[in-house]
């Protein structure tokens, strides 16, 4: 079980987490204008890394936000986290 | 090759079974291939097999990273069945399953396909009511599947406790009589002993580190930890690290992968007659032939390439195990591990061709590939070799998730992963 650090509440277990995928991926403003390829991309295309990654997570069974952070997918290490709309430290 | 038979088995007892053939080569890269394969796990293996003895191809390569079999062909629970509800589904995984039945024979090689039956257990009313959807449109496209009451499903697998007083009373079952089992690690050994003789080099501790491409954008070579080796039509079979892979190749993939885990108990004398497979409680379970009850668990909640995974997750496989088969409560396991599964958006995998000229991938198996190796094999090598996709692959493309034709199979997984 990963020990998640929640930028408000410090490091918790796992279970006290949802995994909210990749970070970084904005709703395209106008969908309407976008091409079925940039769509496509937008809904289903993920970067998928064996690295460093950058991923949300939301607290659900803590203080309920939203946070960013970058882990190792080979480690599984987290590396930092930060809170929605701060820069990544 | 030297061929299997009782009168090989006992003509080599003679000589203490010393004088044994290696079932296949460990060649040195050549500098160039026609075709060019990166994966050696079952799939990958399997089409090498079909390119070289349905397409007549002989200058072909495998490379793998480590040893063959060792990713999630020697990782997964050996499943097999074919009960997927939607037609383009039933078709791919039914073609793989008349594949199975007669593979011992075509590989002369005991992959142990025990068509023991696939059982799935309802424990509500929708349970109920989307077991009997995919009963009906299974039957409809030729593959059997079949509604058991739940004293009809005890009676088929005694060790099923079915009493009321249970948490998620069993309320009934769909079984499908052709599913069943196979022995993981002889499926890639066989496929690979059959390729070898057919002259395709198995390139073992072989990294893919880079995918070179000329000026037209088509592939031209594979850059490898041992050496770069040309060839014009590259497949990519490499499960869990496909994304990292098409990567090289500039190709955003619409992936995500995840550790999935199984675990084994010491072994017991045979107690479990078939497959047991749970979605409502999560838990899927079998014997194997040396005795070790297999056991899947889920897959973990975020992605990773670790190939383990969290204990939280088997424990909550083993308490359903424990609360449908009370007499393995004081059972010891003796193993787990996970492996790393690529799981696609609609859970359906993809057998394509890619926007790059003479890039092929076979990807997005997610939970369940093992079931399709034949079959998933012998449409890669058609895809391949004629540029075309074969009839049974032509709905799983990469392009159905920019055009909408997703294939939506829940039943890919049939616990919800």
């Amino acid at each position: 079980m990963l020990l998640i650090p929640c930028p408000y509440c410090g490091p918790r277990p796992e279970l006290e987490f949802s995994y909210a995928g990749e970070a970084n991926i904005a709703r395209p403003a106008d969908p309407a204008s976008l091409t079925d390829e940039a769509w496509a991309a937008f809904l289903y295309q993920r970067t998928n890394p064996r690295g460093l990654h950058a991923e949300r997570w939301r607290h659900t069974h803590g203080c309920g936000r939203f946070f960013n952070a970058r882990r190792d997918t080979v480690s599984d290490l987290f590396q930092s986290s930060w809170k929605p709309g701060e820069p990544p430290p | 090759m030297q061929r299997f038979s009782a009168f090989a088995l006992a003509r080599n007892a003679l000589s203490g079974h010393t004088a044994w053939q290696r079932q296949w080569r460990s060649p040195e890269p050549a500098k160039e291939y026609d075709a060019v394969i990166i994966g050696g796990g079952g799939h990958g293996l399997a089409t090498a097999y079909h390119l070289a003895h349905d397409h007549g191809m002989r200058s072909i390569a495998v490379l793998e990273k480590s040893w063959i079999g060792g990713g999630n062909t020697g990782r997964n629970t050996t499943i097999i069945r074919s009960n997927y509800l939607f037609n383009a589904s039933s078709s791919l995984y039914d073609h793989a399953v008349k594949l199975w039945e007669g593979l011992s024979q075509k590989l002369n090689y005991n992959v142990m396909f025990s068509q023991r039956g696939v059982m799935m257990l309802a424990h509500n009313v929708h349970d109920e009511q989307v077991f009997k959807r995919h009963v009906h449109a299974n039957r409809l496209n030729g593959v059997d599947n079949e509604w058991l009451t739940a004293a009809q499903a005890k009676e088929f697998c005694p060790p099923l406790r079915i009493d009321s007083g249970m948490r998620y009373p069993v309320i009934g079952a769909a079984l499908q009589r052709r599913a069943g089992t196979a022995r993981h690690d002889a499926v890639a050994w066989g496929y690979a002993r059959a390729a070898d003789s057919l002259g395709v080099h198995i390139v073992e501790n072989c990294a893919v580190t880079g995918i070179v491409r000329d000026t037209t954008g088509a592939v031209e070579a594979v850059e490898t930890t041992r050496g770069r080796i040309a060839t014009r039509k590259l497949g990519v079979v490499a499960a869990g690290n496909t994304s990292v892979l098409m990567a090289m190749a500039g190709v955003r993939m619409p992936l995500e992968s995840f550790p999935l885990q199984a675990l084994v108990s010491e072994p017991v004398k045979p107690v479990f007659p078939c497959v047991v497979m749970s979605n409502t409680i999560h838990a899927y379970i079998s014997q194997s032939d040396k005795g070790e009850l297999v056991i899947g668990a889920g897959t973990d909640a975020y992605i990773s390439y670790s190939q383990r995974g969290a204990l939280h997750v088997s424990t909550h496989t083993l308490e359903a195990i424990c609360e449908l088969f009370p007499q393995f409560r004081r059972m010891r396991m003796l193993r787990n591990w996970g492996g790393i599964v690529d799981v696609t958006p609609d859970r359906s995998p993809i057998i394509a061709k890619t926007p790059v000229p003479g890039l092929y991938v076979n990807c997005g198996w997610g939970t369940g590939g093992f079931k399709a190796t034949p079959g998933s094999g012998h449409l890669f090598a058609w895809t391949i070799a004629k540029d075309e996709p074969h009839r049974i692959n032509a709905p799983f493309t990469l392009e159905r998730f920019r055009d909408g034709f997703l294939i939506d199979e829940a039943a890919a997984a049939a616990v919800s992963h």
